[in-house]
């Protein structure tokens, strides 16, 4: 049989799945053990009771300087402005995206600066931006917008740009102007693109996030974790690390959950063609 | 009752000559079938009578009345695909006629103007045999049942011109009669003028009154460029079919039989018209 043609059942899919996430266990267990046999005092790769000792440190035990428990208090405010962030990017991108993608006056005088700007690299704004807005969290989610706005914007507009002709030409023959085809038609049709759009660009944000973070903050999971850096604490860093990739999984997974359920037709509709 | 009037119609894209000298005076509540061979220019004329592309020369009216230069209500369409919208459902997609021409702001309609929209659409969806699928999504629906809901769309909007691009060329020859049967039926009940673009000779005699075949008449390769195709064949459909009439000429039980004359001439036991006379 072809290799092309050879799908795995349930279980062998299951087992290749979990290898390659096994096989980086096995292999960080086994350099962790060499070197801490060489050295106990080892602090580049911590064993499992080292995990344990920071995990508890950081997310159940108040800190003995501000009686906060961090991991807590990182997480929250790294997610207020990261979600912020996000949603800012996600309404202007929406309104800009639907504004070009509609109006052909407004994309000709929209499209080519959007272009432009999409194109400034995001981190290289970052220093005008705490000029100008100060280092409080603004800037952070300036940042953010900054990065993902312009993205997002092209991305719906290209994607109303796929929506097939005919139902801009059938709405108009059943009796629709501008503004109900925009939001009967389009508007609907968008939004759960968007919301795929908004999934790939996650990545981006927490980028972004961590960027401003490690630069000038006073918490967040980015500050941490360059915090603690300077005491090469692989301890604290790796499980944050883990922690930053679980949230970010868990918000690409419960936008694809809300898509689905909110667009039941999206689904249908795509693999129907 | 509507006439269309196309007057010395040329269509050019730049250079390119698409459609020429196109003159054509449509009576009300025809069934035109527009034939020709690919890229001859018959969905061109359609995309000028739905105003989604304007003539580069002369005009088109209905009932005496310049086409405004932008899709409206007063003339509907289907398409071969994507006519109707995949995120409403059956019932969504008929009423949205409806709704779009009775709130301008929202788009929406409210309690009794609601109801009264939805039972229209269940009654005309009812008469196009998808009464059992209110409620599903087009990408659920096989291809009849998605033309089916697309010429239910069009209707609900009374467009005094129905235009027809390719509507049935999809479809398996089963399904394709089945929705013919109805197609004939709906043009029988409704007040309107349908204009078919068809590459189907068979499916153009089959549901028309009147086939208008379009053609390049210079076909040099010097000529290709400078002449665009002209209406070459206009050919009333025999016998004739009149709307909301019962279509006798095809009843088995008034077709004449292999030998008998092609009319009727009142004489049931001679054959020759001049004896008679």
């Amino acid at each position: 049989m072809r290799l092309i043609n050879r799908r795995p059942d349930r279980s062998l899919w299951l087992i290749l799945a979990v290898l390659p996430f096994l096989a980086v266990l096995i292999a960080y267990a086994a350099g962790s053990a060499i070197r801490l046999a060489e050295n106990p005092a080892d602090k580049l790769l911590p064993g499992l009771t080292a995990f344990a000792d920071a995990i508890d440190r950081m997310a159940l035990e108040p800190d003995k300087r501000t009686g906060d428990i961090l991991l807590w208090v990182d997480t929250g405010t790294s997610l207020t402005r990261l979600v912020a962030g996000v949603t800012i990017a996600a309404a202007g991108g929406l309104l800009v995206g639907m504004l070009a993608g509609l109006l052909p006056l407004a994309r000709a005088a929209l499209s080519p600066f959007v272009t432009v700007v999409s194109m400034v690299p995001p981190l290289a704004v970052l220093p005008i931006l705490f000029i100008v807005v100060g280092l409080g969290e603004a800037s952070k989610i300036t940042l953010i917008v900054i990065g993902v706005m312009p993205g997002l914007i092209r991305d719906l507009m290209l994607k109303i740009d796929d929506l097939p002709r005919q139902q801009l030409i059938k709405a108009q023959t059943l009796g629709a102007n501008s503004w109900t085809i925009a939001i009967r038609v389009v508007l609907p049709q968008i939004l759960p693109r968007l919301m795929d759009s908004i999934r790939l660009n996650l990545g981006p944000a927490w980028l972004f996030l961590i960027s401003a973070e490690a630069i000038a903050s006073e918490s967040g999971l980015g500050y941490r974790i360059f915090l603690v850096r300077r005491y090469l604490a692989m301890d604290v860093i790796l499980p944050y690390v883990a922690w930053i990739t679980l949230l970010c999984f868990l918000m690409d997974w419960g936008l694809r959950a809300a898509q689905s359920r909110a667009f039941p037709w999206f689904d249908r509709a795509r693999t129907g063609q | 009752m509507t006439a269309i009037s196309v007057k010395n119609v040329w269509k050019e894209y730049g250079e390119q000559v698409v459609l020429e000298r196109i003159n054509l005076e449509i009576a009300p509540r025809s069934f035109v079938a527009l034939v020709g061979p690919s890229g001859c220019g018959k969905t061109t004329f359609l995309r000028m009578l739905l105003s989604e592309e304007l003539p580069t020369r002369g005009e088109i009216t209905i009932d005496g009345v310049l086409l405004s230069p932008e899709p409206g209500p007063d003339r509907g369409v289907v398409f071969q695909r994507y006519s109707v919208f995949p995120h409403l459902t059956v019932l969504g997609n008929v009423m949205l006629g409806a709704e779009l021409r009775g709130s301008r702001l929202l788009g929406r309609l409210f309690g009794d103007a609601r109801r009264q929209a939805r039972d229209d659409a269940a009654a005309l969806l009812d008469a196009v045999g998808l009464s059992h699928a209110l409620d599903k999504y087009p990408a659920q629906l096989s291809g009849g049942m998605q033309q089916r809901l697309a010429l239910a769309q069009a209707l609900i909007a009374r467009p005094k011109v129905l235009l027809l691009d390719e509507p049935f060329g999809a479809l398996d020859p089963g399904i394709r009669a089945d929705v013919h049967k109805l197609m004939r039926q709906l043009w029988h009940q409704h007040p309107m003028s349908v204009v078919m673009v068809t590459h189907d000779l068979s499916e153009a005699f089959h549901l028309a009154t009147r086939v208008i075949a379009f053609d390049r008449t210079r076909t040099l390769p010097e000529e290709r460029l400078r002449y665009g195709a002209c209406i070459t064949n206009d050919i009333d459909v025999w016998p004739k079919r009149v709307a909301g009439q019962p279509d006798f000429g095809r009843d088995p039980a008034h077709l004449p039989r292999r030998d008998d004359p092609a009319l009727d001439l009142g004489h049931p036991d001679r054959d020759d018209p001049a004896d008679a006379a």
